[in-house]
């Protein structure tokens, strides 16, 4: 009886509360929370970086001729600080990079998840995320020495280094991002709906297109912003194949430097720290982070205004 | 509304709509083709311009002024020291991350603020984080331009993919395999270390696989804080003769990559260098498909074996 009571005792003392478990506990999930708030801090610091040096640049350069000058100059005796060069580059190799990679993407995606046969499928898309998998500066060695030679057949007035090629390749780049959000969130649209569609007597193609991709538009346009951002940051297909000179163009034919390929070319040379050289890759790098955020605005409200909930 | 009128007119909207179907299927085959095509050119261009340039040499000997003799040795080794870093700081930050937000976190405002965050990090361009680096690590921590600070700016790179591949594994895990060990009277952690993560160790590590994968072959950051582009010397062994046999000296050493050597040969007018970049950059083709190839079957051999 004694014993009994004994045992009880010594259970109750390692089964009730010790405080060197409950210490251990709380370490250990002060230092998870700490790992998860990093990436707040991480974004703080980007903003806050970018700000500092930024705000450095625009007391010598105002923010008028920032956005208003034609000339994007910096390192020369004739300074001239407007950001319109380097943007027209940067929308313009965008825009076909996109008017490649979002139709592509999304037919792709319509395919994958609508008509391929399972076989076709399993080996298709693994083959599209080693597609997405190979560096970028491989893609520019491609664009450069592959592509733009192929295009100066069809077109042989242009130059070495344009957006066209840049852009083309910059699209199938960026295809694998689209086609395998696109096909994740149509996959995502609940069965009965497409046999509704089915019953009623519609064919695949009207299903995939009248009946899925309405209901799958919030996880497509994330796709589409995600290809987007891509684009517009993409750095290293544009510094080798889209040539560094800055050039207020809109004519894809034409070499342009994008913000990224600028950033690049700054880099590659040795500016001293706290030049207005060096401040003006942060006042490149917060307008492309500026763009980007606009266009992850945008998808956001699209996102809420047109999600679907089953 | 159109009404249809006769048997006839139905049959031949049926025609038509099938048609359709038949024209999209065969749009879909065609674009499919152009994507794999592309890759399959890359590849094949590459290759016939890079292989003749492999040989044992190619991996042993320094970059040159002589396209004949240069290679990529110090590009490999510097790759793989900043592999290191990247893995040692993103894997637990990214992992912790994934659990604290899975298992731990509350549902308030900060939670959601995090997690909005994470997803917006995803997005961030590359380049961005290599402002980042330069700024805070090279000049306001004086890590210098060296492999301790590309390390760290890949790492703040792949974070986003660590910690959602993280929470993806942890969340397939059935709530009742937490129910049962808490009615045996495990902590939380314990919940965790015991069960959640060794169930999940698959998934995460495909997660770290394909982040690594992505760093090996990110350029940009690495060019903006600063990596020098010609260097003919390596970083200081990390093993000594003498005690301790170990030395952090490499982390503070000057370096180059792989992307970078790579970028360096492009953008050089002599034919001659750009068969050595075809060459470089059908090593790194081959390095990223290997993992990204490890991460896929990973992938379809956990989704073959577990079933809850």
């Amino acid at each position: 009886m004694a014993e009994e009571s004994q045992n009880k005792l010594v259970y109750a003392g390692k089964l009730g509360y010790s405080f060197r478990r409950h210490l251990h506990e709380r370490f250990i999930e002060t230092f998870l929370f700490l790992s998860a708030i990093l990436s707040v801090a991480i974004m703080l610091a980007i903003i806050a970086m970018l700000l500092k040096e930024s705000i450095v640049f625009f007391r010598q350069v105002s923010i008028w001729d920032f956005l208003t000058d034609t000339q994007w100059t910096p390192l020369f005796d004739d300074a001239h600080y407007g950001i319109l060069p380097l943007i027209s580059g940067t929308l313009v190799s965008s825009l076909i990079a996109l008017l490649v990679a979002l139709p592509m993407g999304t037919i792709i995606a319509i395919y994958l998840s609508e008509f391929a046969p399972f076989t076709v499928r399993e080996i298709a898309k693994p083959f599209l995320e080693l597609l997405g998998g190979v560096p970028t500066v491989v893609y520019g060695y491609f664009a450069l020495l592959f592509v733009t030679p192929l295009l100066q057949i069809i077109f042989p007035e242009l130059p070495g280094f344009n957006l066209l090629s840049a852009g083309l390749v910059m699209g199938i780049m960026i295809i694998p991002y689209v086609s395998s959000m696109t096909e994740d969130a149509m996959r995502a649209v609940p069965m009965n709906l497409r046999e509704g569609s089915y019953a009623m007597g519609a064919t695949r193609f009207q299903t995939a297109i009248r009946v899925v991709m309405p209901a799958a538009f919030s996880g497509i346009a994330a796709a589409y912003i995600l290809g987007i951002s891509r684009a517009v940051g993409e750095t290293m297909v544009v510094a080798i194949a889209a040539g560094m000179q800055p050039n207020l163009t809109w004519n894809p034919m034409e070499p342009a430097a994008t913000i990224t390929a600028y950033i690049v070319q700054v880099s590659l040379g040795d500016l001293p720290h706290g030049s207005i050289g060096y401040q003006t890759i942060f006042a490149a790098g917060l307008t492309l982070l500026l763009i980007t955020l606009v266009f992850n605005i945008i998808g956001h409200l699209l996102r809420k205004r047109y999600r679907e909930i089953y | 509304m159109r009404s249809v009128k006769s048997l006839k007119e139905i049959r031949r909207i049926i025609i038509l709509h099938k048609r359709w179907d038949l024209i999209f299927m065969i749009t879909g085959i065609v674009a499919l083709m152009i994507a794999i095509m592309t890759f399959m050119a890359l590849f094949a261009h590459m290759l016939i311009d890079g292989l003749p340039r492999l040989s044992w040499a190619f991996f042993t000997s320094f970059p040159s002024r002589h396209p004949e003799s240069a290679g990529i040795l110090s590009a490999w080794v510097g790759t793989t020291l900043v592999m290191l870093v990247t893995a040692v700081a993103a894997v637990p930050l990214g992992i912790g991350s994934g659990i604290y937000l899975e298992e731990y976190a509350p549902r308030n405002f900060l939670t959601e603020i995090i997690e909005i965050n994470v997803t917006n990090l995803a997005g961030v361009p590359s380049i961005i984080y290599g402002l980042l680096a330069l700024g805070l690590f090279v000049y306001q921590l004086g890590f210098g331009q060296s492999v301790l600070a590309a390390g760290l700016a890949l790492a703040l790179l792949i974070l986003p993919v660590v910690i959602v591949a993280t929470r993806e594994a942890i969340r397939s895990i059935p709530v009742t395999i937490r129910e049962a060990a808490y009615a045996l009277g495990a902590t939380k952690w314990q919940t965790v270390s015991d069960h959640l993560l060794p169930y999940s160790s698959a998934g995460i590590l495909t997660g770290i696989i394909i982040g690594l994968a992505r760093a090996i072959g990110e350029t940009a950051p690495i060019i903006t804080i600063g990596a020098l582009t010609f260097i003919a010397f390596l970083p200081p062994s990390p093993v000594k003769d003498e005690f301790p046999f170990m030395s952090f000296e490499w982390l503070t050493a000057p370096f180059t990559v792989m992307p970078i050597q790579m970028f360096n040969w492009v953008s050089r007018p002599e034919e001659a260098f750009q068969l050595n970049a075809a060459a470089a950059g059908l090593v790194l083709v081959v390095m990223t498909l290997a993992m990204n190839g490890l991460a896929i079957y990973l992938r379809y051999r956990m989704r073959k074996n577990i079933k809850w």
